[in-house]
């Protein structure tokens, strides 16, 4: 395997598991660079990339954008709520004006399921989807898989569980592709509102009791609840989840094993998780953080090599 | 595809030894000088160098670093290949540091060129030498020679210079290959 076998990354669905072991194996290089006293390398000096967010982004912007400026590529950023689409500017017309100031790369966030393929189809440029809706994170599943290989040594065999708020999550789906095809278990659990109604034909396990789904898996990745993408009441409160879905440290007590706690962040401390399991060695979540600059570094290595 | 012997096992073998007892004559005994093999044909020659150091001229303190200088290259994207970056093993802090870069074959200057860059990223060596088993002079881009070679080779552009160790094939040698 010496190449990926895609020119866009635009979700897990469209990679190979040859394409993301190529990914960590690179970030695994990339991971040594950023320890390094000057964690710079002059790899993508020629090319310069555009990061659309159309949508709210804290860390995986910065994340992107250091990943970026590591590999020395020029950096323009665009924030939606001061841009031109307020006056009426198509996606189309945004991005082509944008590329017209010779951009080659193009990291786009954007509310729409499906905007990161369509932009694929019309723009002439290597586009990276950074989140579409609640279709797909595909940066979010490597970074997670990849730190679940750092800590247990590999993805294949393991029983994964993803709690939390499913129906709205794009996390999720880039997660179940991800760990399916590195061989792993996946089994998602929330309360039944948050879960979408077919998704047991992707071959998940659906479990709504989170201590069974606990006392089951190697490996839990909590979600946050989103509530800005919630249109009805899909729970009666904050504290009702809380006291059903939550995570507190006596659940992860009460297990005979140690399992692995991941969060993709930002973390609603006291809803999905207690600080007391956020804070714990069980944690990995600024490991996570972490490998998402080494992982966003190989993707986009790789990706330039392409374009 | 034809090929010509260059270097003997027997030949390689004195070589090595010349190169390792002039190493000693320039860095007594080691004690602020550090080794870097460039990945990834250059570690296993650097090995070699480090095993007659402390095997047959004694010396105990005699540090190891493999540099890998994928991400420096200067043809990144300009290849049809990608480039896969190797093991990087610098944990061996080169400031202030004599350093010796261990490399195979000297061509165009440019991988040498790209290690001069890359060992910035872990500070500022205090000199920096070089040394090759084969310098094939008159291939230079750039203004680069060897401060410590083991053999000068003339070889046209379509000819190839490669050099196959006992560990990965079985037998020390050097040959000229036609591509």
């Amino acid at each position: 395997m010496s190449e990926l076998s895609v020119k866009h990354l635009l979700g897990i669905k469209y990679v190979t598991e040859e394409d993301i072991q190529l990914i960590f194996d690179t970030a695994t290089q990339f991971k040594e660079v950023i320890n390094r006293p000057i964690k710079k390398v002059p790899s993508l000096r020629d090319i310069t990339i555009a990061n659309l967010f159309f949508e709210n982004s804290t860390r995986t912007k910065l994340s992107f954008e250091l990943a970026q400026k590591r590999l020395s590529a020029d950096v323009i950023n665009f924030a939606s709520s001061m841009s031109s689409l307020k006056k009426g500017e198509t996606l189309i017309d945004t991005v082509n004006n944008i590329l017209s100031m010779k951009v080659d790369m193009v990291v786009m966030r954007h509310s729409s399921p499906g905007a990161a393929s369509f932009l694929a189809q019309h723009v002439n440029a290597t586009i990276i989807n950074a989140g579409d809706g609640a279709h797909e994170h595909p940066t979010q599943a490597l970074l997670d898989t990849f730190s679940i290989k750092e800590r247990l040594g590999d993805v294949a065999g393991k029983k994964v569980v993803i709690v939390g708020d499913i129906l709205h999550s794009r996390v999720a789906l880039s997660n179940i592709f991800a760990l399916q095809k590195l061989g792993a278990q996946v089994c998602v659990c929330g309360p039944k509102t948050l879960i979408p109604k077919h998704i047991s034909s992707l071959g998940v396990k659906i479990e709504t009791n989170v201590q069974k789904a606990l006392a089951w898996c190697d490996v839990a990745n909590i979600l946050r609840v989103q509530f800005e993408r919630m249109s009805a009441s899909y729970f009666p409160s904050n504290r009702e989840y809380a006291a059903f879905y939550g995570i507190t440290k006596p659940m992860i007590d009460a297990l005979d094993k140690e399992i692995v706690i991941m969060h993709p962040g930002p973390i609603n401390r006291g809803v999905e998780l207690s600080s007391e399991v956020v804070d714990s060695n069980q944690a990995i979540i600024l490991d996570q953080v972490e490998n998402g600059v080494a992982i966003r570094m190989a993707v986009l290595y790789l990706l330039a090599a392409k374009s | 595809m034809s090929q010509k012997l260059l270097l003997s096992d027997k030949d390689l073998h004195i070589i090595l030894f010349r190169l390792a007892c002039q190493l000693k004559e320039t860095h007594g005994d080691f004690s602020n000088t550090l080794l870097i093999g460039l990945q990834p044909r250059g570690v296993r020659l650097a090995e070699r160098l480090l095993h007659i150091l402390q095997h047959h001229y004694k010396v105990s303190d005699v540090k190891l670093s493999q540099l890998d200088i994928t991400f420096f290259r200067d043809d990144f994207r300009r290849s049809d290949k990608v480039l896969h970056p190797s093991i990087n093993d610098m944990e061996v802090s080169v400031e202030n540091k004599r350093i010796v870069l261990i490399d195979d074959v000297l061509y165009t200057g440019r991988s040498i060129r790209a290690a001069l860059t890359a060992i910035d990223s872990y500070g500022r060596p205090s000199e920096v030498q070089l040394l090759t088993l084969i310098d094939r002079r008159f291939s230079r881009h750039l203004p680069i020679q060897p401060d410590f070679c083991g053999r000068q080779v003339d070889a046209i552009q379509n000819e190839r210079v490669v050099v196959s160790w006992k560990e990965d094939h079985d037998e020390d040698a050097v040959y000229m290959v036609n591509k």
